[in-house]
């Protein structure tokens, strides 16, 4: 299991902020997360897209800052979106409840899909 | 001797003896001349000697010409007639006969009898002889005896009375001395704070003086090692005061290994002596190399000093020259190669030294003449036995450094490769295993570097479990309570604190229990299918 740091890719498409992860998400990965938050959510009003496909190691710390995230987004009153979890991190996401406030999708189309039409 | 009435007297040639001290005479008044037993010995180049060699049987005195600083002195004392005693073609003595009482000449009838004496008395002399040189020689093997007992007797005090004992290890010693007394020794030093001392030495040259060089230098190093902590800094300064008194061309050489019992980290420096192995209980012989000279030769010497962190089984060896250079009945030596490939085929712990033992036996067969000490010492770090019903897939310790918790999760995952757990499970454990690691590491051991976090893999036939061990054990265990992810997300609660939430969640069990020094974090996963 070697480590990988995160890589977050920014993308836009019409009314859905993505946001493609890749690597291993922990609580050194603060600064990462936030900014590619901050730059997708600049000068809009969308829905943040958080694509989970390339990642392939979540712990405690790394879900203290999706909640963190997550407080940031209600705040802004910006709906939150996941797809791309495998199975097992999907399961957490049942077990912390996040996916009671994040909704989760199989993958980014369905995301998009859903997203546009709810916009 | 005794003399006849006759005036013979009878005077054994004495041999010079081998070593220069020249045997005592009887003392006694001095008699007339006739009953004297003359007190000199003839020097071995003496042509009087030469001449008898040729012609045995008596001759007057008077009629040899010979320039025999021997002849001259025999005339001297009044010496008539010679009668060389021969045995085996060499002269062991001399019947001399002064003047008879008589005042008569001796007949030739006289000289017949002294001839036939002469033949007879000359195989008694030599086994008188051979008798003396075998008492003076008895004398000075108990001399040496004497000392060599003296000097064992040193060594023997030096050496520790009893192994020490510390829980969860085994220490093992074995001190084999040769006939001649060799210079090895060890001894352990109790340290502060749990930490172990082992020293394995050896004096060069024999006997008494060497037996004082070891006491020197074992108080040298125990005074050095309470005073010092690093194991260079022992050696140096042991060194460095054992040189301006050790005698010339005798040295020592020393390893020195500090264990700390509690991190199972070992710290040694050697100078000049065989350098240890380490037998490890995943596989492989290292050897543990830390340069340094010998101690006594040059004052101002640094050592270099080492460290290695022993697993659980792992066994350390100390040895000395004994072992490895023990000969065979062909006169090859056995070699480090071979006692590197003796210890690869056994498992370790204190059994090593019975079957190294065995295996030297067999090299040298059974008339080996054991020139030098064997001494032999094993420390083994002991893997604690599991419960009944539960074996020990796999032990190891993480230093506690931010992100190991992924290589614990790697090596468990290794461990578990063969019981029959769905992927499901396997990813489960994974994320429980790096949670409980990671609180070990952060909260348990406070990311030291050198308090090691410690896992165990265990498996029954139902049930697998793998137990995290930290050093926190003194603060309280937190009591866990359900997160609560909308306090969080209002701001009234901290993000963090998912790590005991998860594991709860991931697995079939978690127990925490603490025995004041170590926290230990349970986590029991059943098994489904078949027993293993």
């Amino acid at each position: 299991m070697i480590s990988q740091p995160l890589r977050a890719e920014t993308r836009h498409t019409p009314g859905v902020a993505i946001i493609a992860l890749h690597g291993d998400i922990d609580g050194s990965e603060e600064a990462t997360l936030q900014q590619a938050y901050a730059a997708a959510t600049q000068d809009n009003a969308d829905p943040v897209l958080l694509n989970f496909g390339g990642v392939g190691y979540i712990n405690s710390t790394g879900i203290a800052l999706i909640v963190g995230l997550l407080a940031r987004a209600r705040k802004e009153k910006r709906p939150l979106l996941a797809c791309g979890l495998s199975e097992h991190y999907r399961e957490i996401f049942e077990i912390t409840r996040l996916s009671d406030f994040m909704q989760t999708f199989p993958d980014e189309h369905a995301a998009v899909k859903a997203s546009t039409h709810a916009g | 001797m005794t003399s006849t009435t006759s005036g013979w007297n009878f005077w054994p040639l004495r041999r010079k003896p081998k070593t220069d001290a020249a045997p005592t005479t009887p003392a006694s008044a001095p008699p007339p001349v006739h009953d004297i037993l003359l007190g000199w010995d003839i020097a071995p180049r003496d042509p009087l000697l030469a001449y008898f060699q040729h012609h045995s049987g008596a001759v007057e005195v008077n009629r040899l010409n010979l320039d025999s600083p021997a002849l001259r002195r025999l005339k001297e004392e009044g010496i008539l007639i010679v009668a060389p005693l021969i045995n085996q073609g060499e002269v062991v003595g001399l019947i001399n006969l002064g003047e008879r009482r008589s005042e008569q000449e001796y007949s030739s009838d006289d000289r017949r009898l002294l001839d036939d004496l002469a033949v007879q008395a000359a195989p008694a002399v030599r086994v008188a002889q051979l008798v003396r040189q075998q008492q003076l020689a008895a004398v000075e093997r108990e001399r040496i005896e004497t000392e060599l007992r003296v000097a064992r007797t040193i060594q023997q005090t030096l050496l520790p009375k009893e192994l020490p004992a510390r829980a969860g290890w085994e220490i093992a010693a074995h001190w084999q001395p040769a006939r001649e007394v060799s210079g090895d020794f060890y001894d352990f030093i109790h340290l502060g704070d749990g930490r172990l001392g082992v020293i394995i030495a050896d004096v060069t040259d024999k006997g008494v003086p060497a037996a004082l060089v070891m006491a020197t230098t074992r108080a040298l190093l125990r005074a050095a090692a309470e005073r010092l902590v690093a194991p260079g800094d022992v050696l140096a300064r042991a060194n460095d005061v054992l040189c301006p008194d050790i005698p010339p061309k005798m040295f020592v050489t020393c390893l020195y290994a500090v264990i700390d019992t509690a991190t199972s980290l070992v710290c040694y420096a050697n100078a000049g002596h065989d350098m240890p192995y380490l037998r490890r209980a995943a596989g492989g012989v290292e050897e543990l190399r830390a340069r340094g000279m010998p101690l006594g030769l040059l004052p101002g010497m640094s050592y270099e000093e080492k460290e290695v962190v022993l697993q659980p089984g792992d066994t350390l060896l100390l040895y000395s020259d004994g072992l490895v250079e023990a000969h065979n009945p062909e006169r090859e030596m056995l070699g480090f190669q071979q006692v590197r490939g003796l210890i690869e085929q056994h498992s370790g712990g204190a059994a090593l030294i019975p079957h190294l033992l065995a295996q030297l036996a067999a090299f040298t067969g059974p008339n080996w003449e054991q020139e030098d000490d064997v001494t032999l010492l094993t420390v083994q770090r002991q893997t604690p036995p599991p419960a009944p019903g539960w074996r020990i897939l796999g032990e190891f310790d993480l230093p506690s450094a931010p992100g190991n918790e992924r290589l614990a999760i790697a090596r468990v995952v290794d461990l578990i490769a063969a019981l029959p757990l769905t992927p499901r499970q396997i990813d489960r454990l994974k994320t429980a295993v790096g949670e409980a690691t990671m609180n070990a590491i952060e909260h348990g051991n406070q990311f030291q570097p050198d308090i090691p976090a410690h896992i165990a893999v265990l498996a029954a036939a139902d049930a697998l479990r793998v137990r995290i061990i930290d050093h926190g054990g003194v603060d309280a265990i937190p009591t866990p309570n359900a997160p609560d992810l909308e306090a969080k997300l209002a701001g009234l609660d901290s993000p963090r604190g998912w790590g005991l939430f998860l594991i709860q969640n991931m697995v079939d069990e978690m127990t925490v229990t603490t025995d004041g020094e170590h926290h230990t974090v349970e986590l029991t996963v059943k098994l489904e299918g078949a027993a293993t």
